[in-house]
C-alpha cells in the first residue's frame, strides 16, 4: 500500500450501501408490479381477444367434399363412378424450400418439366392458405413407397386418397356422357366457391356438364382441432355432405355397341331415339376418345395429338356436327307441300334429269342424270328424285319451305339436356338479308328443297325429325336422362305439335317411306332385305364439295375426304315406332347403300332377341 | 486438510459450537426452501410445456441435482478466500473468451461454445455472469465509497473487455446482462447521481450508434418486430402474438393443468424453453404467474437481506449484483413474453428447460448463502 493512508469509513460504506439497497428495493417493487399489472391486463381486460385468437388457432373448419353422383345406361350398367386414386399434393405454407422439394420429386417420380409447370400453374391460382395444391395423379404403389421412404426430406408433401372420376367404357361414351375435369379459373368464375370448396373436379362437358348440379351435390363441414403445423389431430363438429344424385340415362350400353360395331371405324355419328319418351338410346360419334384423360389433367402431347388428328376425335359430330341434310328431308317437304296445299298427292311431273325455272336456262340436275319420266309424290320420295322436289319447293316457296322445317326443328336447338349442342341452320329470306345482304333467289328455294344449299342440320336434328314423323308429328325433346330420383329436366319450352290439316297424310308418307325400305325401286331396299319388322326410311347424301356445272361427278377423282357424306334417317316398325335413328357416315358417298345397312343392325339390335353367341359388347369395359 | 479449512471455514473455530446447525453447514434454510419450491414448479410447468416428455424431465432433474450440489459446495467456500482468487478468475474467464473467438464452436450462427473433445461443451459467458460481480466487488470493495472518477473508469475497463468480446460472439442478451451484474456493483457502491444521469444522457447517442455500427440484421429484425409485432404476423412476429394469446387466453383460474391448447398443439414456440411463462399462464391463469411472481419476489428479498447482512463491502457488493441480477432475469424474461420488451434469449430463471443457466444461477445462490453462512459475529437472526 502506498504512502497516503485512507483511513476507510466501514459506517458511512454500509450506509451509502444500505440506501442504494431500499431505492433498487423499491424499483424491483414497481416494476414486479409492471409486471403484474401487464398480466392482468392481458388475461382480464384482453381475455375475450386473446382466447378468440387461441380458439381460432386451434379450430378450423374444413369442408368435406360430397361424392359425385354416378351414371348408369337404363339397364344400370356403369358409365361414370368414383374410383380411390392416390395423389401428390404439396402444402406450400409447409415448405421451406420448393425448389428443393420439387427437384427430390422429379428425381423419385420422373416428373417431366410438363407436370411441374403445371404444378406451378395451379399454385398461383387463388386458394385458402393451408390448402395442399396437386402435383401428380394417380399415383402407383411403387410410386407411393418412394415418397414414403423419402418423406422427411420431403415438407409439406403428402400423399392424399381421394375419389377419381372413371369411365370403364372409356370412349365410347365420352362424346355422350363428356367428363370431369380439375376447376379452372374459367370455371371458378362461373361456380359458388363456397359450394365447390374441397371439390377439385366440375363437369366439362356431355351430362357431366349439363347436369353438374345435380350430380355434385351438397358440400359438408367438419370443425376440427389443428396444431400448428395443420395436422388435424380431432374432429370437434361434423355436417355430413349430401351426395350427388345418380343418374340414369336412356343409353343402351348394348345398342351402342351394335351401333358403333355397324359404323365398323368409319367416321360417323349414329343417333337412335325412342319416338315415344325422346329417350335416346345410342349416341355415337366416331372417332371417340378416353375421357379418363381430362380427369386427372391430360398431358399437352396427348392433347396436340387427339386436337391436331385429321379424324377430329374431340369433335363431337352428333351435337355439333353440321352437314347438308340432303334428300333426308324430302319427306318432310312432302308434307309440307300437302299440308300448304301447295301440292296433292296425285300430282305428277316429268323428270327429265333435271329441272329448269321458267325463263332461266340453269339447269337444277336430278341425281339419277336419265330422268325418272313421270313422277308423283310416293315415287319422288321412294327414288328420291330431285326433279319433283326443285318443282315442290318452287311452288311452296322459300316462307313456307321454312316456316315447315322450323316446326320440325330444322335450324333450331332440339334437345332438353344436351350440352352446346347446334341450332344449325334453316336459311330464310331475313337470315340472307342480315348475313349475307343479299336478297333471296328463286334458284336457292330449289336447292333448299332437296336440304343443299345453305341448309344446315345436325345428326340429332335429323334423329328428332325422323322421330317427330314416327309420333305423328307429337313433339318429344331429345333426352339423355331417363331418372334422377325423382328429378326432371325443365321440359318448357318444348315446341308445339305438329298438327296436319289432313292427318292421314302421316300415315301416306310413311308409307312412301317404308317404300324406301321395302318397294322394288326404293333406294335402300338392299339394307332391308330379310327385316322380321317393316321399316321407314330415308336415304341421302351430303355433298361436301359444289360440283361445277357440267362436270361429272368422279369420285375417284376426289380425294376420299371429299366424297359426299352418307346419310339415313328411319324408323322401325313402321306402324309401331319402338326406335328411329339417323345415321351419318361421313364420305360414306351412298345413303342407301352405306347408311342405311348401319341403321338396320341398330334397328335389329334394338327389335329382335339377341342371337345366343352375340357378344354383348365388343370393347373391354376397363376395371 | 490445511488447504480445505483455509477454504471453509475453519473447524477449529471456537464460536463454531454455538452456531445453530444451518449456519454450521452453511445453509441458508430460507433460500434453499425457495429454491426447492421452484424446482417443484418447474418441475410441473415443464412436464406440461414438453407434451409429457419424460426424458427432459429426467435430463433437467439431473442438472437439477448438479445445480444444487454446486450450490452447497460454493455455499462452504469463504467470501474471503472468493476475494482473493478473483483476480485471476477474472483473468481465467476473459482468456476462456477470447478462445471462443478464435476456436469456439459455432451454433445457430453464433460462436458460443468451447469444446473439449469427448469431455464436455461449455459456455464461458456462463462463467462470466459470476465473475463479472466478483471483479467489481473486489475492485470497489477495496476502495472508499462513493467511487471516485478514476476507480468508475477502472470499473468500466473491467467490465468492458469481457462484454465486447460476448458481443462478438455475438450473444447481444447475455452481453447485456453480464454488463447490468458489473453495473449493478457500480450502483451499489453509490456511483453518484450525476455520473448517472450523465451515462443516461450519453445512451441516446451510444443507442443510435450501436443500431448503425454493432447489431445484426437479425437483432435488429427483433427490435422492430417487438415495437410492431402485427407487421410480420406469420414471420418474426409470430412467437410473441402467440405467447400473448396464451398468456391472455389463461384467464385469471387457467385452462387447467396439461389444458393449455397453445403450447399442446405447438402454436406456443420455445414454450419449454424461454416462453415457459406462457405455458404456466395458460394452464394456471392469473393466479398462477401471480404465486410465481410471489415466490420470486421472496427470493429476491432474502438476497435483499442476506445483503444488507453481510459484513464487508465485497459480500454485500457482491449479494447485492446476484440479487439484482437475477431480478433482471425475471423481469427481462416475463417482460418479453408477454409483449413489454423485445425478444432476447433470457430463459425465466430456475423454470425454463436447460442445465446450463440453471447451474449458473444456482451457483449464485450458492455464493449468497456463503457470504450469510461465514459471518464473523453473528446477528441473534439467522
Amino acid at each position: 500500500m502506498p504512502a497516503p493512508l485512507h483511513i476507510r469509513d466501514h459506517t458511512n460504506d454500509s450506509r451509502i450501501i444500505q440506501r442504494r439497497l431500499l431505492l433498487a428495493a423499491f424499483c424491483m417493487l414497481m416494476l414486479i408490479s409492471g409486471l403484474l399489472a401487464r398480466m392482468y391486463f392481458l388475461q382480464v381486460v384482453q381475455h375475450e381477444y386473446h382466447s378468440t385468437l387461441s380458439e381460432n388457432n386451434r379450430r378450423h373448419v374444413q369442408p368435406v367434399p360430397p361424392p359425385r353422383g354416378r351414371i348408369h345406361d337404363r339397364n344400370g350398367e356403369v358409365l361414370a363412378e368414383n374410383r380411390p386414386s392416390f395423389s401428390l399434393t404439396i402444402t406450400r405454407e409447409r415448405v421451406p424450400d420448393m425448389q428443393a422439394n420439387l427437384q427430390l420429386l422429379r428425381q423419385l417420380l420422373e416428373l417431366d418439366d410438363e407436370a411441374l409447370e403445371r404444378f406451378e400453374r395451379r399454385l398461383k391460382q387463388p386458394r385458402r392458405p393451408f390448402e395442399a395444391v396437386p402435383v401428380m395423379a394417380e399415383l402407383s404403389e411403387e410410386q407411393i413407397a418412394r415418397i414414403a421412404v423419402n418423406q422427411f426430406r420431403l415438407p409439406g408433401v403428402e400423399v392424399q386418397a381421394s375419389f377419381v372420376r372413371w369411365y370403364p367404357h372409356a370412349e365410347h361414351f365420352a362424346h355422350a356422357v363428356g367428363y370431369v375435369g380439375r376447376i379452372n379459373e374459367q370455371d371458378l368464375r362461373r361456380i359458388d366457391t363456397v359450394a365447390y370448396a374441397g371439390t377439385h373436379y366440375i363437369g366439362k362437358t356431355g351430362v357431366e356438364r349439363h347436369y353438374e348440379d345435380w350430380l355434385h351435390g351438397t358440400v359438408g363441414y367438419e370443425e376440427v382441432e389443428t396444431n400448428a403445423r395443420g395436422r388435424v389431430l380431432r374432429v370437434l363438429k361434423r355436417t355430413d355432405p349430401v351426395a350427388g344424385r345418380d343418374l340414369t340415362l336412356h343409353l343402351d350400353v348394348r345398342l351402342q355397341a351394335a351401333a358403333e360395331r355397324a359404323l365398323g371405324g368409319r367416321r360417323g355419328a349414329v343417333v337412335a331415339i325412342e319416338p315415344a319418351t325422346g329417350g335416346v338410346l345410342a349416341f355415337v360419334s366416331q372417332p371417340g376418345f378416353d375421357p379418363n384423360l381430362f380427369v386427372t389433367g391430360i398431358s399437352f402431347a396427348d392433347y396436340a395429338e387427339l386436337r391436331d388428328s385429321l379424324d377430329q376425335p374431340l369433335f363431337n359430330r352428333v351435337l355439333r356436327g353440321l352437314y347438308p341434310p340432303g334428300s333426308t328431308i324430302k319427306q318432310m317437304v312432302a308434307l309440307a307441300g300437302l299440308d300448304s296445299g301447295a301440292v296433292t298427292r296425285s300430282s305428277r311431273v316429268f323428270d327429265p334429269g333435271f329441272y329448269q325455272l321458267p325463263n332461266h336456262s340453269h339447269k337444277y340436275r336430278n341425281w339419277n342424270r336419265t330422268g325418272d319420266g313421270w313422277v308423283d309424290m310416293r315415287l319422288a320420295i321412294v327414288r328420291s328424285n330431285d326433279t319433283y322436289f326443285y318443282d315442290l319447293a318452287h311452288k311452296l316457296g322459300i316462307d313456307r319451305l321454312h316456316d315447315y322445317m322450323t316446326r320440325f326443328g330444322i335450324g333450331t336447338r332440339v334437345s332438353l339436356d344436351m350440352f352446346e349442342e347446334s341450332a344449325g341452320l334453316m336459311p330464310s329470306r331475313e337470315w340472307k338479308r342480315i348475313n349475307r345482304r343479299q336478297p333471296w333467289y328463286p334458284g336457292e328455294t330449289l336447292i333448299a328443297g332437296i336440304g343443299q344449299g345453305y341448309m344446315l342440320a345436325t345428326p340429332l336434328q335429323l334423329a328428332q325429325s325422323t322421330a317427330l314423323i314416327a309420333n305423328r308429328g307429337v313433339w318429344k325433346r331429345p333426352r339423355l336422362l331417363k331418372e334422377a330420383d325423382g328429378l326432371e329436366p325443365d321440359e318448357s319450352g318444348t315446341p308445339e305439335n305438329i298438327v296436319l290439316k289432313n292427318p292421314a297424310d302421316w300415315e301416306f308418307i310413311i308409307d312412301a317411306m317404308a317404300d324406301v325400305m321395302h318397294g322394288e325401286r326404293g333406294t335402300a331396299r338392299a339394307a332391308a332385305q330379310g327385316a322380321a319388322y317393316r321399316i321407314a326410311g330415308k336415304t341421302g347424301t351430303a355433298q361436301v364439295v359444289g360440283i361445277a356445272q357440267g362436270a361429272k361427278y368422279d369420285s375417284a377423282a376426289l380425294q376420299e375426304r371429299h366424297r359426299d357424306h352418307a346419310l339415313f334417317v328411319g324408323f322401325a316398325p313402321a306402324d309401331d315406332p319402338k326406335i328411329a335413328v339417323a345415321v351419318m357416315v361421313e364420305n360414306g358417298e351412298s345413303g342407301g347403300r352405306v347408311a342405311a345397312p348401319v341403321a338396320r343392325e341398330v334397328f335389329d339390335a334394338w327389335l329382335l332377341e339377341p342371337e345366343e353367341d352375340e357378344p354383348e359388347l365388343y370393347w373391354e369395359i376397363q376395371p | 486438510m490445511n488447504l480445505l479449512s483455509r477454504i471453509t471455514a475453519g473447524s477449529t473455530d471456537p464460536l463454531r459450537r454455538r452456531m445453530p446447525l444451518w449456519q454450521r453447514i452453511h445453509v441458508d434454510p430460507w433460500l434453499l426452501l425457495l429454491v426447492l419450491l421452484l424446482a417443484v414448479v418447474a418441475g410441473v410447468v415443464l412436464y406440461s410445456a414438453s407434451s409429457k416428455d419424460m426424458g427432459m424431465l429426467y435430463r433437467q432433474s439431473a442438472a437439477w441435482a448438479v445445480g444444487l450440489a454446486a450450490m452447497l459446495v460454493i455455499a462452504q467456500i469463504q467470501p474471503r478466500f472468493m476475494q482473493r482468487w478473483t483476480p485471476l478468475a477474472y483473468l481465467g474467464g476473459t482468456l476462456l473468451l477470447l478462445a471462443v473467438l478464435l476456436v469456439g464452436t459455432e451454433a445457430k450462427g453464433a460462436q458460443r461454445w468451447l469444446t473439449i473433445p469427448g469431455v464436455m461443451r461449455f459456455q464461458p459467458s456462463e462463467l462470466m455472469k459470476l465473475v463479472m460481480p466478483m471483479a467489481v466487488a473486489w475492485y470497489l470493495g477495496s476502495r472508499s465509497m462513493p467511487p471516485s472518477f478514476k476507480h468508475v473508469c477502472g470499473t468500466l475497463l473491467i467490465l468492458a473487455l469481457p462484454v465486447l468480446l460476448i458481443l462478438k460472439q455475438p450473444d447481444l442478451g447475455t452481453s447485456l446482462l453480464i454488463a447490468a451484474s458489473g453495473i449493478f456493483v457500480l450502483l451499489l457502491a453509490g456511483l453518484r447521481w450525476r455520473y448517472i444521469l450523465g451515462a443516461l444522457v450519453a445512451l441516446v447517442p451510444a443507442a443510435v450508434a450501436m443500431w448503425m455500427f454493432v447489431l445484426h440484421g437479425y437483432q435488429k429484425q427483433r427490435v422492430l418486430t417487438f415495437l410492431n409485432p402485427e407487421s410480420d404476423p406469420l414471420g418474426a412476429g409470430w412467437n410473441i402474438i402467440q405467447s400473448k394469446a396464451a398468456i391472455g387466453s389463461g384467464g385469471v383460474y387457467g385452462k387447467g393443468w396439461l389444458h393449455g391448447t397453445q403450447s399442446h398443439l405447438d402454436f406456443l414456440p420455445e414454450g419449454h424453453t424461454d416462453f415457459i411463462i406462457a405455458v404456466l399462464a395458460e394452464e394456471f391463469g392469473l393466479i398462477g404467474v401471480a404465486l410465481l411472481l410471489m415466490v420470486y419476489v421472496l427470493v429476491i428479498a432474502r438476497g435483499l437481506y442476506i445483503t444488507l447482512q453481510a459484513q464487508d463491502s465485497f459480500g454485500k457488493l457482491l449479494a447485492g449484483s446476484i440479487t439484482l441480477t437475477f431480478f433482471v432475469y425475471v423481469f427481462v424474461n416475463i417482460g418479453m413474453v408477454s409483449g413489454l420488451l423485445p425478444v432476447v434469449g433470457v430463459p425465466l430463471p430456475l423454470i425454463s428447460y436447460g442445465g446450463t443457466s440453471l447451474v449458473t444461477l444456482l451457483c449464485g445462490f450458492g455464493i449468497l448463502m456463503s457470504v450469510h453462512t461465514h459471518r464473523k459475529w453473528m446477528s441473534p437472526t439467522v
